[in-house]
């Protein structure tokens, strides 16, 4: 099975007034048709950044190195109009705050067929018609009534299936969701969440997940890839990832959460200290000052990702940045 | 927790905080009163955490305000220590507040930017201790970083110079630095990182056995209020749909829109979260300058009947005996 985007060694480094922000640093993955990936990381982690990379949407500073492969095409780098052939159209990114992706100065109705006419060349009614069926598929009543408001009449909720039904127009074969559900409410998260769950299995799209909660992983995805500090430091299947952790930070994640199915009060294991400074990152291992198995070596050397055996058998992909043989610790579970 | 024959620290009665809105443009004299908390009434123990969760616009911040009377209420009663608060002078209530104190959801916001840690921690002891001097002010500040978990010898640092999590620190030495009975925690966590959350939630459970303090946590993530808290309250569009212990309310909640709150919340493990019996709720929260006649819930609710859209559901006690309320015409089925 060809992968429909290949990441390879991506780099991606901000120029700032007091040095440089090293964002991005070697990362590489892929995405197969149909897969459900989740990349989970805190604030600085460098999860959002590489997908602007891949988009072509960084930030003036911004300057991008690597390799990207969309179904087998290089796209790092193309200007701007062949990128437009690709990004919202068969590569479709929504955000986490919908109005700020909307334009507010013009109607739904106009934000949609302007997609369908700009990319599918598709006549003015025929996008009418086919911008109101995927309103309808993602969830907003009365969408044909609603089709001519402008943004700020709709709800948050409301707001991010009509980003989502955006995203769908053109039928993309990848979904990039950008932390989709964290401004909404958790009832409306678990809507939406629902939605998404839904396209995957009636569409076959593939989704990617970016987000802090590793519970919205749980439930959505079949791979993880756990960021730290602009590096991947471990990946492997959604079991694995949350039964059989084999980095210390994915470990210390899941101990510090606390848990809605779990009774009685137990003390929170906090992950101690605070994520290093991007701009001044230590030699060796970028977890080393948090991590309670850290040893000498972790001082010295970046550790590499690197494969190790999978708990859900063979053929199944798992890999750690970490110079710990194993990690044998328990989940709470 | 405390027994149950002890008098409350804090009795709330009835209290309603009701905003007059004008409606229909800036030339319009159409006003319509926005009820944000509309009928609260709980008790708090000493030593006690009570958490406050609903979704955005339930009124939660709201009623937090009210308490300290930072948002004058429009009708009720907020009985401290056997004296009713809104009886209270200027004066006599100022007094009162070095016993009540709140912290803020956005740490850095919540700061003032121009003065540094030491200044911002000390500012209270200004108001309520000026007898302190110079000295016995740094003293006691010092001493309410280090239990915090600040270093000392940050004194002189201003906020900027601080991660969301230190400076969420900042803002509980500053709440402590009187040693108040009471802290209102306005979602206190809901802007840190996952990692930086439980140190946060740890610390302020540290204080509360060491100070014996009493907390009223808003929060929504249900998670981490089911964590902190001795006891619940659930509240939709202003009004409580359920109060009870925080075992009581997981295991068995009464109300359909606690019961959907609790199956909102994503679980962090795939097996679980995937074999988990979902409800989920249709629709957005109504608004609240037009509320659903009856039942505030009903327009939402799964076991809504006419008899909900006719008469508000009281809060009564569901008869097991500790104390569990729920405010719902249907709960028995």
């Amino acid at each position: 099975m060809t992968a429909i985007l290949d990441v390879r060694k991506l780099d991606t480094r901000f120029a700032a007034p007091d040095g440089e922000v090293h964002a991005v640093n070697d990362v590489s993955f892929h995405i197969d048709p149909g897969e459900s990936v989740g990349v989970v990381g805190e604030s600085g982690s460098g999860k959002t950044q590489i997908f602007l990379s891949i988009m072509g949407l960084l930030a003036k500073n911004g300057r991008v190195g690597g390799s990207v492969r969309y179904r087998g095409k290089e796209i790092l780098g193309l200007p701007p109009r062949e990128l437009n052939r690709i990004r919202g159209v068969t590569m479709s990114m929504i955000f986490q705050d919908p109005m700020t992706s909307l334009n507010p100065y013009l109607r739904i109705s106009r934000q949609m067929t302007e997609v369908l006419v700009e990319h599918k060349g598709m006549h003015e009614a025929g996008a009418r018609r086919r911008s109101i069926e995927l309103l309808d598929r993602v969830g907003i009543p009365s969408a044909k009534a609603r089709f001519d408001l402008y943004p700020h009449e709709f709800s948050g909720g409301m707001r991010q299936r009509v980003m989502i039904a955006m995203a769908l127009l053109c039928e993309p074969d990848l979904l990039i969701a950008d932390e989709p559900t964290t401004a909404l409410d958790v009832t409306i998260q678990a809507q939406i969440l629902e939605l998404m769950a839904d396209l995957k299995r009636d569409f076959g799209t593939a989704i990617i997940m970016i987000t802090h909660d590793l519970g919205v992983v749980a439930g959505l995805c079949d791979r993880v890839m756990v960021m730290y500090a602009g590096r991947v430091v471990e990946t492997g299947s959604v079991r694995d990832i949350f039964y059989r952790p084999q980095h210390p930070y994915t470990l210390g994640l899941l101990r510090s959460m606390p848990r809605i199915d779990k009774h009685g009060a137990t003390q929170l294991t906090a992950i101690p200290g605070q994520p290093p400074n991007l701009q001044a990152l230590p030699p060796g291992c970028v977890y080393q000052e948090r991590c309670p198995f850290a040893f000498e070596r972790c001082q010295a050397d970046v550790p590499a990702l690197r494969s190790i055996a999978a708990g859900e058998g063979p053929g199944k992909e798992r890999a750690k940045a970490c110079h710990l043989e194993r990690l044998e610790e328990e989940v709470p579970a | 927790m405390s027994d149950a024959a002890a008098p409350p620290l804090l009795s709330v009665r009835d209290l309603k905080v009701h905003f007059d809105m004008r409606v229909g443009g800036i030339f319009s004299r159409r006003h319509l009163p926005l009820k944000a908390v509309d009928g609260v009434s709980f008790d708090l123990k000493a030593g006690e955490t009570l958490g406050i969760v609903g979704e955005s616009g339930c009124g939660k911040s709201t009623l937090g305000r009210a308490i300290l009377r930072l948002i004058e209420p429009t009708g009720g009663r907020v009985v401290w220590l056997g004296q009713e608060l809104s009886s209270l002078g200027a004066q006599a209530m100022r007094a009162r507040r070095q016993d009540m104190q709140i912290i803020f959801q956005d740490p850095l916001a919540s700061l003032n930017p121009r003065m540094t840690v030491g200044e911002i921690i000390a500012e209270p002891l200004s108001t309520f201790a000026p007898r302190l001097g110079r000295e016995g002010k740094k003293a006691r500040v010092k001493e309410m970083m280090a239990k915090v978990g600040l270093l000392p010898q940050m004194i002189n640092r201003y906020p900027h110079e601080f991660s969301g999590g230190q400076c969420q620190r900042i803002g509980i030495a500053r709440a402590m630095v009187l040693e108040p009975k009471l802290i209102v925690c306005d979602e206190p966590v809901s802007a840190l990182d996952v990692s930086i959350r439980a140190q946060i939630v740890n610390l302020l459970m540290r204080l509360q056995q060491e100070f014996g303090l009493s907390l009223l946590f808003i929060g929504h993530d249900l998670s981490i209020v089911r964590h902190i808290s001795h006891r619940i309250m659930v509240l939709y569009l202003g009004r409580v749909m359920e109060i009870a212990d925080r075992e009581s309310i997981y295991l068995r909640a009464r109300h359909p829109y606690t019961q959907a709150l609790i199956s909102a919340v994503p679980i962090p493990d795939p097996d679980k979260e995937r074999a988990k019996r979902r409800l989920v709720l249709q629709g957005d929260l109504p608004s609240p300058l037009a509320p659903p006649s009856g039942c505030v819930f009903r327009t939402r609710c799964p076991k809504a009947t006419r008899l909900c859209a006719e008469e508000i559901p009281l809060l009564e006690e569901d008869g097991t005996g500790d104390l569990h309320r729920v405010a719902c015409h249907h709960w028995r089925e």
